[in-house]
């Protein structure tokens, strides 16, 4: 669609765009980096090796991976059922599949630690039959994650399924392939783009979790301690510069995030444009 | 959705798994949702009313969480319109209008999303707390912004800032300015083009995004967390209250506050799929309208 | 005249839409901006509309210059070429827009409004859609209220973009005798724009050929048909067969009856300026490769064989009862008699 030449408002627009954006975002993230700047090299380096925040950063990275995974996995069955199978209540299931989007990170946390915990209704069977404990411990963080992750993983790949064209299904089998070969040289190379756009997602959704993850977490220093915790304890001690460096350090990684999201999503239109 | 519908009706034999295989998935799909999304919600229920219901109207009518449900429904009641102005000044500029720099714009408007909630939080304290940028001159001033209402609102605004831009900037350039150039081509001026013909045409997406904008604002956790100070009746925020109620053991009285913003959840999905509905009517329309 | 644009350039980037127009069109004319696609009409058009500014240039309707004044002030009609109807609206309210947006010491009484959109209704034969949405017409239906609602607001120029782009064959036919006829009724000055030349033809009083942002020829049809400015236009407009001297034998050309001028290289021939003898040994020689019934006519094809021996196609028409006159077949030699031809360098 070429730009139309006389509308109307692009200035007070774009001003007010550009003004607010300063104001809400650019101003204040450029406060952090400021921040930051005030501490030497050393100084900054020596926060960042501290072993209470390098076991964090592993907890966060570790959980937020595994569940990433594990979202990726339930979300593309989730997807694929929901596409391609005809149930009773689909349309209600479908629906409620962004409940993670919309219940307040909160309200997840005490849930699924009520839930999980060794003598909530699933934490206890998970206890007895397993033996595992998945509250207040790291485990207990990937299951949180999963949780909000898991609609990022659905709606990414629910789209590309339902614009798949079955056609060329129907041509891999009418060349004599069967489902599963269909399924891996067919199917699968065209929903990787999907798929991995929501495991990114989903990724980065959980590196920056908070809300439903404290709850559940256990928050024990270098076990089940996350990041945005971690800041949050720094700054309860005063401890500007050292909450300023690592929240420095997670921007940057979001960024990089973002950037590879913008990138995978790319690729994911001119993979739909072939189709 | 949609097109599970087209499937029915003409299943291409190609599709027709095996039926085990195919019971085995629903199974699944069904588990997962089940586990992982109707449990939770339900436990919501079941635990506010663990005590009874008086307990529970107890809760609720407790000052702290009447003091609560104020601040945030106030929160909101800020935050959301300026959200939306912004949504559709930056959707105009950018769905109408070539510029250089527009990419990293765009860039800039979506980062808030990928941002940790609590660093939303924390670049607020850095530039308005006690050792920030205007600390003194604020303290000076007596202007409370962190641990007072102000933050609150700031974090809120930084939060949701993509919602309703997000919403727009496609659904704008999807339905193109054809029919904005007809109107001008009438004699429409600037506004009765955009209140008679831009906003009739995007009002569902408008909508859409000012729900997801709104349920964020209400339910927003970390970032407000960090800012609040969390003083009970004065910068307790709803999900802030059901916080704090739970690591006082008070289980009844944080998931009576749960089950509202549970409730909210459930509304806003509501309302959420019938306007994803409405904008698929209204695009399919729009498709059909140009062929 | 009611349009006069004074050398007018539109830049793309590096691309240029426009190079220097300069365009006279007199009132009550029903003008068609004919070319390839990317030939710069689309622009053209909205440049006069003023959807669009010229890099250089001026536009003058009615006599007044409106190069810096806003499409609102111009008094047009624009007929967009997916019509743009509101989608949010009913017919009637889409037909009333336009006078509904006037200030309010101009607007007309709503009952006069009502009573103007039913004459534009009538006007358009579509009375009954009133009501009707946008997604409930055919395309054809649109295209009338499109025009409509473009009539409503009384313009002093109608400008039409792809007016019949977006239609289905058998549709488009029947719209097109239908807009001459409502131009011949309301004698608006109107421009449209279209690469299909026999749309042009066949509708148009004037046709103005576009070509890389340049004008080729401004004229009636028949002046663009019988005499066209140059070998592009020539082409362009109906079917020609291509001569070069050199390449062709210079000698069958001249058998065949075309005298070659001094100055001319090229010479278009029209299917219906070659004539065809039984072959009888003289004159220039051709083989009837095939040939195809065209309803009153028949295409006839023909292999000709050039100087270096390679074989070069020709098409040649003439009705049905001549060429089964003629008793040819398939394989047949003939005799090509070329009648005229138009010479360029």
């Amino acid at each position: 669609m070429p730009q139309s030449h006389i509308m109307p408002g692009f200035r007070p627009a774009i001003s007010f765009t550009l003004v607010y954006l300063s104001l809400i975002v650019l101003i204040p993230l450029s406060a952090m980096l400021l921040k930051t700047f005030q501490l030497s090299w050393d100084e900054f380096w020596a926060i960042l090796t501290n072993q209470r925040v390098i076991a964090s950063f592993r907890v966060t990275f570790v959980s937020a991976l595994s569940a990433a995974a594990v979202a990726g996995i339930f979300g593309f069955i989730i997807a694929w059922t929901l596409v391609r199978y005809p149930f009773p209540g689909k349309r209600l299931f479908d629906a409620l599949i962004d409940l993670p989007f919309a219940l307040p990170t909160a309200v997840a946390g005490i849930v699924l630690a009520t839930i999980y915990q060794p003598n909530g209704v699933i934490g206890k069977l998970v206890l007895a039959v397993f033996g595992v404990q998945i509250a207040y411990k790291p485990l207990g963080i990937v299951f949180a994650m999963i949780f909000i992750g898991l609609p990022f993983v659905v709606r990414t790949i629910e789209p590309v399924l339902q614009e798949f064209d079955t056609a060329m299904e129907e041509a891999a089998a009418s060349l004599g392939a069967n489902r599963l070969q269909t399924f891996i040289k067919v199917i699968l190379p065209n929903i990787l783009p999907a798929a991995l756009t929501g495991f990114a997602l989903a990724f980065a959704r959980a590196v920056g979790e908070y809300g439903s993850v404290i709850f559940i977490a256990g928050n024990m220093p270098y076990i089940s301690e996350i990041v945005p915790l971690l800041i949050i304890t720094k700054l309860e001690q005063y401890d500007y510069a050292g909450a300023t460096a690592i929240g420095l350090v997670m921007l940057i990684l979001s960024f990089i995030l973002l950037l590879l999201i913008n990138l995978l999503q790319g690729w994911l239109r001119r993979r739909n444009g072939q189709l | 959705m949609k097109i599970t519908a087209a499937a029915h009706a003409h299943k291409p034999l190609s599709l027709s798994d095996p039926d085990g295989f195919k019971y085995l998935l629903i199974t699944l799909t069904l588990a997962i949702i089940g586990l992982f999304l109707v449990l939770p919600l339900a436990t919501v229920l079941t635990e506010a009313f663990a005590k009874g219901w008086l307990t529970y109207r107890d809760s609720l009518t407790h000052p702290d969480t009447l003091a609560a449900i104020r601040l945030t429904l106030l929160t909101a009641l800020i935050t959301v319109p300026l959200t939306t102005m912004f949504g559709v000044c930056a959707a105009w500029a950018i769905a109408r209008f070539e510029f250089s720099g527009k990419n990293v714009l765009l860039t800039l408007i979506d980062l808030p999303f990928s941002v940790s909630p609590v660093i939303a939080g924390l670049i607020y304290v850095l530039v308005f707390g006690a050792q920030g940028w205007f600390g003194t001159w604020l303290s000076d001033h007596d202007i409370k912004i962190i641990f007072a209402v102000p933050g609150i609102i700031l974090a809120t605004l930084f939060v949701t800032f993509p919602f309703v831009a997000r919403e727009l900037i496609p659904l704008l350039q999807e339905i193109g300015h054809e029919e904005e150039e007809a109107a001008l081509s009438l004699g429409a001026g600037s506004w009765k083009m955009f209140f008679k013909i831009t906003l009739p045409n995007i009002k569902w997406g408008l909508l859409y995004g000012v729900l997801l904008c709104n349920a964020r604002a209400m339910g927003e956790f970390g970032a407000v967390s960090v800012v609040s100070g969390h003083i009970r009746g004065l910068t307790n925020t709803l999900p802030l209250h059901v916080e704090v109620t739970y690591n006082e053991y008070d289980f009844v009285g944080s998931f009576a506050g749960a089950s509202l913003l549970a409730g909210l959840a459930v509304v806003t999905l509501v309302i959420k799929t019938f306007l994803e509905w409405r904008q698929a009517q209204d695009l399919k329309s729009a498709r059909v309208a140009s062929e | 005249m009611s349009i006069i644009l004074n050398n007018i350039s539109k830049q793309f980037g590096d691309f240029t839409a426009l190079a220097n127009i300069n365009l006279d069109i007199p009132e009550g004319e029903l003008v068609a901006l004919l070319g390839p696609s990317g030939c710069g009409k689309t622009t053209l058009l909205r440049i006069i509309a003023g959807l669009e500014h010229a890099d250089r240039g001026e536009v003058f309707l009615k006599g007044s210059e409106v190069t810096d004044q806003p499409i609102k002030n111009r008094q047009i009609g624009f007929v967009f070429q997916h019509y743009a109807l509101f989608r949010h609206m009913t017919v009637f309210d889409n037909i009333a827009f336009g006078l509904r947006v006037k200030p309010k010491k101009e607007r007309l009484h709503e009952t006069e409004i009502k009573k103007k959109v039913h004459a534009l209704l009538n006007l358009v034969q579509l009375d009954w859609l009133a009501n009707r949405f946008p997604e409930q017409l055919s395309g054809g239906q649109r295209q009338r209220i499109a025009l409509a609602r473009a009539l409503a607001v009384e313009p002093s120029v109608l400008l039409l973009d792809e007016p019949f782009g977006a239609l289905d064959a058998s549709v488009r036919k029947d719209l097109r005798l239908w807009l001459r006829h409502l131009h011949h009724e309301l004698n608006v000055t109107s421009i449209f724009v279209t690469h299909d030349q026999e749309e042009a033809m066949e509708v148009a009083s004037q046709i103005v050929v576009l070509n890389k942002g340049h004008v080729e020829q401004q004229g009636s049809p028949s002046d663009i048909y019988d005499h066209p400015a140059n070998a592009f236009v020539s082409q362009f407009i109906g079917h020609t067969n291509v001569f070069e001297l050199g390449q062709q034998d210079t000698f069958w050309l001249k058998n065949s009856g075309l005298p070659t001028p001094e100055t001319g290289k090229v010479a278009h021939v029209r299917p219906h300026d070659i004539g065809l003898d039984k072959a009888t040994g003289e004159g220039a020689q051709a083989i009837l490769k095939d040939w195809q019934h065209l309803g009153a006519l028949i295409r006839v094809e023909l292999l000709s064989k050039d100087a270096d021996g390679g074989m070069t196609t020709l098409f040649a028409e003439m009705p049905n009862e001549q060429f089964k006159a003629l008793q040819i077949d398939k394989g047949d030699k003939v005799a090509v008699r070329i009648r005229h031809a138009h010479w360029f360098h």
